[in-house]
């Protein structure tokens, strides 16, 4: 592997000073699951390696019922799953949490760290664009916040400038009568990448969906935000009709190449069939949640 | 030129000090630097398991961890898991259940079967699959390891 430094910053602050320092020549290191793959294969260079997880803020887990969730970047996907208030809270979170990699790498990886790898075929990035996620980022010209379905520009890029840090991932509390659930579709059971992935949130009410979000993954350069696919549910009755239109909706939207995992054809087909179906899912949860 | 760095880590419940670049890998250093050749390197991408170690209680491919990430930790390998000249269970029931032939899994298997049991004493065979699909095994097929890890669950709740 290439040569590199290393520091294990204890604060936000000293951890500024290395990225200003550093600049587009720092990577961080969180989990390493993929900057350390990455680094090793040459795909990406760093002359100064910033392991972030000794900063208490990447590695909060909180929650709060009026609030919502903050969940510190850095933290690792087994710390999720365990958590009983995200458990209670967040069943899609703990969908995603518990189908990255496999037990060693769900030691490691956090959701920070698959949304800043910006990977298309990011399991965790459509379902946090459809619980209504939102970064907070730090960096010299200060705090910003950013959604999280504008955090992704291409394959392995994003919005992140030099010297800028993704600190933590907030999730606005879930809505009473609330539901999401996140599907893929691979050829094994586990530790394999998205053919096709569907991640839905709705809100039902009185029998209706209240609102609706849907994003898709592997379909498109980066996750895929298909707002007319919830709209397309706003104020109708939840039965198979509405979800059957959705689902069309999110086939159409879907733009995915030609690769070794999967045809342009077979892919929308996969968009239409898992979107209907975490739907049906998240429609369940919802009616359970009260 | 970046510097060599001094880790002092805690491997096997020894106390141990090691010298390495920040670029290497904690399996790097397990191996070639502390002489603890049990954990094998495979693919070296974090797919095959081979190189899984305990790291402060949880498993983890060790060639996705940096040896400088160590500092302060407790490490086990698969060279920690015997009792001395007893074999661990898990050991036992592998030799006696044929849950190996090359060999090369079988110390990332181990560790992490008995991280598992050391959490559920008795994993359904579907937790158990779950839990190892880190582990890539070409020769065996996968039952006979599954069964191995439910003959040695079995041994300990007897001995419990």
């Amino acid at each position: 592997m290439q040569w590199f430094d290393y520091a294990r910053p204890r604060t936000l602050d000293e951890a500024a000073k290395l990225l200003a320092e550093h600049g587009d020549r720092a990577r961080i290191l969180a989990g390493g699951t993929d900057i350390l793959v990455q680094l090793r294969a040459g795909a990406r260079a760093a002359e100064m390696v910033i392991d972030v997880k000794d900063i208490p803020e990447l590695n909060e887990i909180h929650w709060d019922g009026s609030t919502g969730l903050t969940l510190g970047a850095a933290v690792p996907c087994y710390r999720i799953y365990g958590n009983a208030d995200i458990k209670q809270h967040y069943a899609g979170i703990i969908d995603v949490a518990s189908l990255i990699g496999g037990t060693q790498i769900q030691g490691r990886a956090s959701l920070g760290g698959n949304l800043c790898n910006s990977a298309p075929s990011a399991d965790a990035i459509p379902l946090m664009i459809v619980l209504g996620a939102t970064c907070r980022i730090v960096g010299p010209s200060g705090e910003r916040t950013v959604a999280v379905e504008d955090f992704c520009t291409a394959p392995g890029k994003n919005i992140l400038q030099a010297a800028e840090l993704l600190v933590s991932i907030h999730f606005p509390a879930p809505k009473p009568n609330s539901g999401a659930h996140y599907m893929r579709f691979i050829p094994r059971n586990e530790m394999d990448i998205a053919v096709a992935g569907a991640g839905v949130s709705v809100v039902l009410e009185n029998g209706n969906f209240a609102s609706a979000r849907v994003a898709l993954a592997s379909v498109a350069p980066t996750p895929l935000f298909v707002k007319e696919a919830g709209e397309a549910l706003a104020g109708q009755p939840v039965n198979d009709e509405s979800i059957a239109r959705a689902a069309a909706i999110a086939k159409n939207a879907a733009k995915p190449i030609d690769d070794m995992r999967g045809t342009v054809r077979y892919r929308k087909h996969l968009c239409e069939v898992l979107t209907r179906r975490a739907l049906q899912v998240a429609v369940q949860r919802a009616k359970g949640s009260n | 030129m970046p510097r060599k760095v001094q880790v002092q880590t805690k491997i096997n419940g020894e106390d141990v000090e090691f010298l390495c670049e920040p670029r290497q890998s904690l399996l790097e250093a397990l191996r070639d630097i502390v002489g603890l050749t049990g954990a094998k390197e495979g693919c070296n991408d974090g797919n095959c398991g081979a190189c899984t170690v305990l790291f402060d209680g949880r498993i983890v491919t060790s060639c996705l961890v940096l040896a400088v990430e160590a500092e302060g930790k407790q490490i086990t390998t698969i060279e920690g898991v015997a009792m001395g000249n007893e074999l661990h269970p898990i050991q036992q029931c592998f030799l006696e259940g044929a849950a190996l032939q090359c060999g090369i899994c079988t110390p990332g298997i181990i560790v992490a079967a008995k991280a598992l049991l050391d959490q559920d004493t008795n994993p359904s065979e579907e937790k158990i699959r779950l839990w190892l699909a880190n582990n890539l095994c070409r020769c065996t097929g996968y039952d006979k390891i599954v069964r191995s890890v439910q003959a040695a669950a079995g041994r300990m709740q007897e001995a419990r």
